[in-house]
């Protein structure tokens, strides 16, 4: 199964880490991603920009409304996601609790959506 | 008629023996592949169905168990055709025919440990693992389990459709954990059953027969986990607890149906042989070097048997298996008990100072036994007023009538003794 494990981090604490923090907390994400791609169970991963950076747009009366600042308002946000292949749930939790955003941040593990009860796509 | 009527009374009770004894193992086997635990559940009611209807006129099968396997797995097949769920998931329960049609009748394998550790994941809500493991494991009605756990039907069926849709969706394995997860997820696994016979365990009298049923159930649940897992202390804890309890439970109630405390208990109305029986899987427990919680709160009952057969005052045993209870299970509950524990120690001052960082607590706002205990503690150092106070919340906030009655007596007793009318 394919589960999407995002991170959700607060901003500041990256903006307040001195050069050398920086360096060693990409260096754990590079860690990561290599013992993702060892273990045969990465499909996609992504880092994000931050916040002040983002977008929303919907759909008011058939036009589109845009907005500055991302859709939620809450101190933790998205940072970046990685995108597995495992067998189950403990699979995917182990993974996460392994990734560094569940040290700095909080990890949150959803399976991607399949059609109801449709075979996993055979890769 | 009446050997129609007879072959149908036998057809009854012995698939309802079956479903008693093989409804988890059954659903385990079913759903194990799809983790589809709804459609298990289908299939294996539409199994239960056509036992009734077929049983009476053929006679029962030699092995029922395997009877109600094939007929479930086909239906699950038709279901899951009927619903084009594509073919992958009847791909699976055609692999678990062949697999179980290769072996021979009356050897399903039992695969409820799995089943178990899938009902209490920690990914699912923690309120509803019990209730889903009584219904998954055990096959009890949604409305049986909502009347012991004083929720509506509706709101129960609608959490357990939820819970195991997101074993399904979100792809909860069916599988005992490996080694170094093993502990934590057993933890909850027998925290779930020993919920389960708490919930019964709060209707001394059975009035409500479905919730006396949970305290039977529970102790299968315990029962069948040291079957499963001989080598683990705490399942051996957990069962040896239930059973200390157990052998009690007719005691804590006199002729009139008032509440008997433990230590106005007569030792010789318990149930010996169930005694026996906790006391040497404690011992075969502690074999293990291996303390866990429910080994604690085993060898504390354990502890108080001994007392009140022997008169032999061991509060000071007592009071360090608290301090070691509470070691690795600090609860507010756990100081309370220790806290009466140290009362019959040290006095009731030591154990009124023991509560003092407890006194506001909101863990305690509304748990009936902290405010029985204040409430003797206060009276027995004097502070009368006080204690009169806390007898008012412990009779408010207690369920039982029985209780009630006992608490409403010694308050009774109290202003009485000391001349006071009431404070209020």
């Amino acid at each position: 199964m394919q589960y999407l494990l995002m991170i959700y981090s607060e901003e500041n604490g990256w903006n307040q880490m001195s050069a050398s923090e920086r360096q060693q907390g990409v260096a754990a994400y590079q860690a990561y991603t290599e013992s993702l791609k060892k273990a045969d169970v990465l499909v996609g991963a992504n880092r994000l920009q931050q916040t002040n950076t983002a977008t929303t747009v919907r759909l008011v009366d058939g036009k589109p409304q845009v907005l500055d600042g991302p859709f939620s308002d809450s101190k933790e946000q998205l940072a970046g996601y990685y995108l597995i292949d495992v067998p189950n749930l403990d699979a995917a939790i182990a993974w996460a609790s392994r990734c560094p955003g569940a040290a700095h941040g909080l990890m949150e593990v959803r399976p991607v959506w399949t059609a109801p009860y449709e075979a996993p796509s055979v890769a | 008629m009446a050997a129609a009527v007879n072959a149908d009374g036998a057809a009854r009770s012995i698939a309802e023996a079956v479903a008693r004894r093989s409804y988890g193992k059954l659903v385990a086997l079913l759903a194990m592949r799809t983790r589809d635990v709804a459609a298990a559940e289908d299939a294996l009611a539409d199994a239960f169905a056509a036992a009734l209807a077929d049983w009476p006129e053929r006679g029962c099968p030699a092995n029922p168990e395997a009877w109600l396997m094939t007929v479930a797995r086909r239906r699950a097949i038709d279901g899951a055709r009927h619903r084009r769920v594509g073919d992958e998931v009847t791909n699976q329960l055609t692999i678990l025919a062949d697999e179980i049609d290769e072996r021979e009748a009356g050897a399903l394998p039992d695969r409820r440990l799995a089943l178990l550790f899938a009902c209490t994941h920690p990914a699912l809500e923690a309120a509803i693992r019990t209730p889903l493991m009584l219904q998954v494991v055990l096959g009890l009605e949604a409305k049986t389990i909502a009347s012991a756990f004083l929720m509506s039907p509706a709101a129960m069926s609608k959490r357990l459709v939820r819970a195991k849709n997101k074993i399904r969706a979100a792809g909860i394995p069916f599988s005992v954990p490996e080694r170094e997860e093993l502990p934590d997820r057993l933890a909850a696994v027998l925290e779930a059953v020993y919920a389960a016979y708490a919930e019964g365990w709060t209707d001394p009298l059975g009035r409500d027969t479905e919730r006396r049923d949970l305290t039977g159930e529970a102790l299968f649940l315990a029962h069948l986990l040291v079957e499963l897992l001989p080598e683990e202390p705490e399942t051996l804890g957990l069962l040896a607890l239930m059973l200390y309890a157990q052998a009690r439970c007719d005691s804590r109630r006199d002729a009139a149906g008032d509440y008997v405390p433990l230590s106005a208990q007569d030792p010789a109305t318990w149930n010996a042989p169930m005694i026996d029986a906790a006391d040497s899987l404690l011992r075969r427990a502690s074999a293990f070097n291996a303390i866990g919680r429910f080994q604690l709160e085993a060898a504390l009952q354990s502890a108080h048997v001994h007392r009140c057969r022997t008169h032999r005052s061991n509060w000071d045993e007592i009071v360090q298996l608290y301090d070691a209870l509470f070691a690795i299970a600090a609860s507010p509950v756990v100081a309370v008990n220790r806290a009466l524990a140290l009362a019959e120690r040290d006095g009731p001052q030591a154990a009124l100072d023991a509560l003092e960082p407890y006194a506001d607590d909101p863990r305690l706002a509304d748990y009936q036994p902290y405010w029985a205990a204040r409430a003797d503690l206060l009276a027995r150092v004097g502070a009368t007023a006080e204690a009169l106070g806390a007898y008012d919340l412990a009779i408010g906030l207690e369920r039982d009538p029985s209780v009630r009655r006992f608490l409403q007596r010694k308050r009774i007793e109290l202003s009485s003794a000391r001349g006071w009318i009431g404070t209020s």
